[in-house]
């Protein structure tokens, strides 16, 4: 390959002008259209009308909060149920480690519509899952999990686990093992050991977990539709409705924009809290 | 990312998630401050440069002779419907192409229909063809707005004897279509209230019942925006077809109230049946076509009622948009599938209620050709059954939706939505 | 924790069944190892869906709800093609998929090439700009496309469906690849020049076969990424169904077997894949 110094402005120019064309400048079609006023009989003009944003975070305030609040849940249980299971694999999953690995991505050969729809049927109040339990006598007669808060996190975190065990596993399996002993060496714990080593050690996978389940999860509205109810809805629902259903795109773009702000601030403030200053270099 | 999921996770885009900072030749700059301002520079040349508006898209239709004029067959038509609403063979399209020779592409295509105007829109916005020749949308608010906007074809009612002829007088000069100018109604139904005897010990006859604590966390609601305003409006005692901003206000407050009692278990879009048939839902809004049929098919004992309070008649229309590429093949099936054998067929196999009342004597001479079959005891009991043919009774306590322009519409859609997406 | 750790001598990345850190195996073999049935637990978790679709579509519904079971039935396997419609969404699906693969296989390889490779103006935002496509919700891309297509009168359907798909899909190629790139050694293209070869042919030769891996798993993403994506899909596709879209409508009128049957199929391809990567891996080494 030729060092001339136009060489990497021609590789990058397609890409650039694909992520100019159907990303930035989107963006700023969406700032400008969140601007407007105007229904679909009658057109949107440009009025810089700011109301927009006033309207969308006073009507919608509450989703927005809440779909924050099921994501953050939906994460931290992904972390929950997560870590230990990247730790098993990467320190004693041995030679079966690929398969563990494979293991964990098979379901996702499955439609995640149609996995989440799997869902609402495994948790009908009669249902296999409950249906049985309730048989055995373990939970009441009127249990139910479907359509409720519950069920929506159980959802979201199903559908996103492999984003945190995948990092995780990737961060702890290149680890050097001579850290571990080290510390075992100087008479750390297995506690002492985990926290002090291995976790710091790990904390960029959790990083980068974290930012590829809380950005999806908090922003999804699959999940919430399919398996909530009353008191459920995200505030990816009301995009989709505002802008499919009832054509309202200022609002819609309002609310859009809004999101994006909120999940932007909260990375840079996540990552600052962190100490890991430059985000983009962990993640990208 | 998202739930876009990743079977091939390579160990390289891991390594590239989760890498620290590069150090010593090959390292790759951070990002800073000066490149967060350049995109933002980007960002506000590419706002500037789209900063327009989207443009009014209203036209003026065509009068009948205008458009009409000229107009010749073209021997192929498509058609966009609803899924299940003909049955799989297409039995009444192959009876059209044998008697007309026009061939008919059918596409299952319309399973919203806010979510098909909004396919459809920007495409009669730009004038350009939707892909279909003929349409079955509701009596809604997208009807409501296709006719403002003037993007449907005003329809030649000289060639369509057959609607003139057979349609019951109901749907003959409807309230959502005065005088019927640019639909005619493909099939009807009942919005009314469903219950599944197993679980429901009492006989269930009002809305009321519907905000009864008894069945706490058992009520299903519909989370179309009209369809749960009529139900709050009913409950309250208004008539929907002429209710204004303050019923509406009184309705959203009724079906806010029995939400946050609790009665309500979730809003659904049309997928009751199933939780109604597993005991999720003890009673729900139902269509009364949907109850014929999971009884019919399953031999479910499901219960549907048409309340005291009354209950909405809403209507799936047969329409032209305006691009049509054969108006004339599209207004001939429209005529088409008003010969009452040919209505007979289509209700035989979707059970919702036809336009064509004659099709209720069509059902009984079959049933009494057929003699004793399985089929023959089916046709009587369609025939017999006030979900097919409600009674004179039942009509009387039927209501039409409110009809809205595009402006108040937004009004009501958002007064309703705060309740539906809560 | 950097790539540098890598020798470039060593080019393929290391095989997942490498030495990890931790004490020796031998010393959890005396007690009931509590962390493999905690995985295989959680694995039962991720298949319960799966097993219930796979269940059902073997079952023999009398209506039009596959919800209890009524028997067991190959008749749907037989009928598999019986939906047009379905069909027709499959089709786009996997074609959609298909050309997002080679077009941002391309342009997230070139891409990749340049970040890893070369430093040039206007980097920096580059990073930002993957950065942004990478981690912004997917709503907020499926709005903002629709915003644009809305603003410029573009008819949604088909093609507006495959140029977003790229656009989503071209970071994570460019990242893959990148990662790759970094930990190539250029004295092999250096020493390729030495010996004659123009830089169209050292790319050709040396360049390419060694990033191969990498293109390929970027691709094969941007594949799943593609076929799977139901949020985007549903704001950019007009009237062209895809398969996750179809089956969303579905739900509304009740499943029909087919889709099982179909997601069975789709499932046993992976099954397949995952076989075939196991068995190769054992034999690499």
């Amino acid at each position: 390959m030729s060092n001339r110094k136009s060489t990497p402005y021609v590789l990058v120019l397609p890409a650039w002008v694909w992520l100019a064309m159907f990303f930035v400048v989107p963006i700023g079609g969406m700032l400008s259209l969140s601007l407007t006023t105007g229904n679909v009989v009658t057109g949107f003009q440009q009025t810089f009308e700011v109301g927009n944003y006033v309207e969308a975070v006073g009507t919608y305030w509450e989703q927005i909060v809440r779909s924050l609040f099921y994501g953050g849940c939906a994460t931290l249980l992904c972390i929950v149920i997560g870590y230990p299971m990247a730790y098993w694999i990467a320190f004693r999953g041995g030679a079966h480690k690929s398969t563990y690995l494979l293991l964990i991505l098979l379901p996702f050969f499955v439609s995640f519509v149609l996995r989440t729809i799997s869902w609402r049927f495994l948790l009908a109040d009669n249902g296999v899952v409950l249906g049985t339990l309730k048989s055995i006598g373990l939970i009441p007669s009127d249990a139910a999990v479907l359509n409720s808060s519950p069920a929506v996190i159980l959802g979201l975190a199903y559908n996103f686990l492999p984003f945190m065990v995948l990092p995780i596993y990737a961060v702890l399996e290149r680890m050097d093992p001579r850290l571990v002993e080290a510390a075992h060496d100087l008479y750390a714990g297995r506690v002492q050991a985990f926290l002090r080593v291995i976790l710091p050690v790990s904390l960029p996978g959790v990083f980068a977990g974290v930012l590829m389940t809380f950005i999806p999860t908090s922003s999804d509205y699959v999940n919430s539709s399919v398996l909530g109810g009353t008191h459920n809805t995200m505030i990816g629902n009301v995009i989709q409705t505002q802008y499919l259903v009832n054509n309202n795109y200022p609002i819609a773009s309002a609310i859009t924009f809004v999101l994006m702000g909120l999940l932007l601030a909260g990375i840079f403030s996540y990552a600052r809290a962190l100490g890991t200053e430059r985000v983009m270099e962990v993640h990208a | 990312m998202n739930h876009r999921p990743r079977p091939h996770l390579s160990p390289e885009l891991l390594r590239g998630l989760t890498r620290r900072r590069q150090r010593g030749p090959l390292s790759v700059p951070g990002i800073s401050r000066r490149s967060t301002l350049q995109a933002g520079g980007v960002a506000a040349a590419a706002l500037a440069l789209s900063a327009c508006g989207v443009g009014g898209q209203q036209r003026d239709s065509e009068s009948v002779e205008d458009y009409w004029g000229g107009k010749e067959r073209t021997g192929s038509l498509r058609f966009g419907n609803w899924p299940l609403y003909m049955d799989s063979e297409r039995t009444q399209l192959q009876q059209f192409t044998e008697a007309t020779g026009i061939e008919v592409d059918y596409k299952e295509d319309v399973q919203e229909a806010a979510q098909f105007f909004g396919q459809i829109q920007p495409k009669l916005a730009n004038g350009d063809d939707t892909g279909y020749d003929l349409m079955v949308l509701p009596n809604g608010f997208e009807l409501a707005k296709l006719i403002e906007l003037g993007y449907l074809v005003q329809l030649d009612h000289t060639r369509l004897n057959n609607y003139a002829d057979y349609a019951g007088e109901v749907y003959s000069n409807t309230a959502y279509d005065p005088g019927n100018r640019y639909t005619i109604p493909y099939t009807s139904g009942i919005t009314g209230i469903a219950y599944n005897p197993d679980y429901v010990d009492r006989e269930i006859t009002s809305i009321a019942d519907l905000w009864d604590p008894a069945f706490e966390g058992k009520v299903g609601m519909m989370s179309d925006a009209q369809e749960i305003a009529n139900f709050g409006l009913l409950y309250n005692g208004v008539n929907p077809a002429d209710s204004t901003l303050e019923d509406w206000e009184a309705a959203a407050a009724a079906l806010r109230e029995q939400r946050d009692a609790g009665i309500v278990r979730a809003y659904y879009a049309q997928d009751f049946i199933q939780p109604l048939t597993n005991g999720d839902l003890w009673m729900t809004m139902a269509w009364s076509g949907d109850i014929y049929q999971q009884n019919a098919e399953e031999g479910t004992n499901l219960k549907f009622v048409v309340p005291e309070e009354g209950a909405t008649l809403w209507t799936d229309c047969m329409m032209i948009p305006y691009t049509s590429q054969a108006p004339v093949d599209a207004i001939e099936l429209m005529n088409f599938l008003y010969e009452p054998e040919i209505a007979a067929g289509l209700t035989e196999y979707i059970a919702y209620i036809t336009p064509v009342p004659y099709v209720q004597e069509v059902f009984r001479e079959w049933a009494a050709a057929e003699g004793d079959s399985e089929r023959a005891e089916a046709l009587t009991d369609m025939a017999e059954s006030s979900l097919v043919f409600p009674t004179e009774d039942e009509y009387q306590r039927l209501h039409n939706f409110v009809n809205l322009a595009a402006e108040d519409q937004e009004q009501f859609a958002s007064l309703f939505h705060a309740i539906t997406q809560s | 924790m950097s790539t540098g750790v890598h020798t470039p001598t060593e080019p393929a990345p290391r095989t997942p069944e490498g030495t990890g850190p931790g004490r020796r195996p031998a010393r959890a073999r005396r007690r009931t190892d509590w962390g493999r049935l905690y995985t295989i637990a959680v694995l039962a978790w991720l298949f319960l869906p799966i097993l219930f679709m796979v269940a059902f579509s073997f079952n023999d519904p009398a209506g039009r709800h596959n919800i209890t079971w009524q028997g067991f039935t190959l008749r749907w396997y037989q009928d598999a093609l019986a939906y047009p419609d379905l069909n027709q969404a499959m089709f786009n699906s996997v074609s959609i998929a298909l050309l997002t693969m080679v077009i941002s296989g391309v342009l997230g390889t070139l891409l990749g090439l340049a970040l890893g490779r070369f430093t040039f103006r206007g980097k920096q935002l580059t990073n930002l700009v993957m950065f942004s496509a990478i981690s912004a919700p997917e709503v907020v891309i499926g709005a903002a496309l629709l915003s644009t297509f809305l603003m410029m009168n573009v008819t949604t359907g088909y093609w507006t469906t495959v140029v977003s798909h790229v656009m989503f899909c071209v970071s994570f190629v460019a990242i893959t690849v990148r990662a790759r790139v970094i930990t190539l050694d250029p004295r092999l293209e250096e020493a390729a020049r030495d010996l004659g070869a123009g830089p169209f042919t050292t790319f050709r030769l040396v360049t390419l076969p060694m990033l191969f891996p990498a293109v390929m798993s970027g691709g094969l993403l941007a594949f799943a990424l593609s076929i799977d994506d139901y949020i985007i899909t549903s704001f950019v596709s007009g009237d062209v169904t895809t398969f996750p879209l179809w089956i969303w409508g579905t739900t509304r009128v009740g499943i029909p077997p087919q889709v099982n049957v179909m997601g069975t199929l789709l499932f046993l391809v992976g099954v397949i894949l995952a076989v075939a990567n196991v068995i190769s891996s054992r034999r690499r080494r």
